[in-house]
């Protein structure tokens, strides 16, 4: 009887809470450790006095990528001594975005934020990346903030009416709910592995 | 020689479906118009733009479907606008591949108010193609690159 009850539970539990294949905004994320363009892996955790995180997957190649790469390294530049590091991750498979050519651009560009390969795509599906540079601004305790484009102009920065990120962290930081938490922009699909 | 001149002319002006496509721009009224008017055939829209490597690897399967299949209708969505709003890099891709298909350019700014009115479940990404049966409703979002034989099967999917 005791076996019939916990796998009526079970069921019911599981068809409670169906797996969901992405993160929404308010969800928890986990914690991952990636390999640096240093060699050196990086987790979250390894922030310990972050109060936050701006985590963006990103490519070596696509357009919109090199778009916004100088508004990235501002984002750094503006927020990773406030305690919002930016960490940025690569996910995109191709031998133009293999791990080699990170370490060229993140040489290039002067990073001063990690650049971090996810080699099994697994980060990047766990946290429901499809295109980049994606955004997802995490709060201390990992929860999701926001997710989306960085702001509403990838053609010219002169033209932004809309700072999505900016304004999600100012929120953050000043104890106050994210206004708009989720946008989409045109982006360069992720590219997966076939299978 | 005059007559010869006289009749290259003539088949060049005849031969008008030689000459590359210039590609429309529309708005997204248009577009949402393509994906409910009540029609025969199936739609198949094809959101791409002329910087996307798996985009220009997928399209001689759109081709393909645009010639050899009648029952549907192959329509090209060009998505360069965000980037670049100068048509003419869409027009030298055309030419260029010698595109058949119908290729229209959706000329507005600020995907985020409308991303969600072309498919909520769409999230921006390219390539990303829509199969429409007008007639039902039905629909299909495939956010991937596609290949050999899929388009066929995602088409039954919404045929019946």
């Amino acid at each position: 009887m005791k076996q019939i009850l916990v796998l009526v539970c079970s069921v019911l539990l599981i068809a409670a809470n169906p797996i969901k294949d992405r993160y929404e905004v308010g969800d928890r994320a986990t914690d991952f450790k990636l390999k640096n363009v240093d060699g050196k892996m990086i987790a979250l955790g390894d922030y310990k006095n972050a109060s936050g995180y701006i985590v963006i997957f990103d490519s070596n190649t696509c357009p919109y990528s090199k778009a916004y790469n100088q508004r990235i390294i501002k984002l750094d530049e503006k927020y990773s001594n406030k305690g919002f590091p930016v960490i940025t991750i690569n996910a995109n498979e191709g031998s133009g975005d293999s791990y080699e050519n990170m370490v060229k651009i993140s040489k290039k560009k002067s990073y001063k934020f990690p650049y971090l390969i996810d080699e099994t795509q697994e980060v990047a599906k766990a946290y429901g990346a499809t295109n980049t540079p994606h955004v997802f601004v995490l709060s201390k305790d990992l929860k999701v903030a926001y997710i989306g484009a960085i702001d509403d102009n990838p053609r010219n920065e002169a033209g932004v009416t809309k700072r999505y990120v900016e304004d999600a962290v100012d929120a953050l930081m000043n104890n106050k709910s994210v206004l708009v938490a989720k946008t989409k922009a045109i982006g360069c699909g992720i590219k997966w592995k076939r299978g | 020689m005059r007559k010869h001149l006289f009749i290259i002319c003539l088949l060049s002006l005849g031969f008008k479906p030689l000459l590359a496509q210039k590609a429309d721009q529309i708005k997204l009224k248009e577009l949402q118009g393509i994906l409910t008017v009540p029609k025969e055939q199936i739609q198949v829209i094809n959101f791409w733009a002329t910087w996307c490597a798996p985009c220009v690897k997928e399209m001689p399967l759109f081709e393909k479907l645009n010639s050899e299949n009648k029952e549907v209708v192959v329509t090209l969505i060009s998505m360069d606008y965000d980037l670049d709003p100068n048509p003419e890099k869409v027009n030298r891709f055309i030419a260029r591949k010698k595109l058949q298909s119908k290729v229209l350019i959706l000329a507005e700014t600020d995907p985020n108010s409308w991303i969600d009115k072309i498919d909520k479940h769409w999230e921006g990404a390219l390539p990303a193609t829509l199969i429409v049966n007008t007639k039902t409703g039905k629909r299909k979002l495939v956010q991937k690159e596609l290949h050999e034989g899929e388009l066929e099967k995602f088409i039954k999917e919404v045929s019946n």
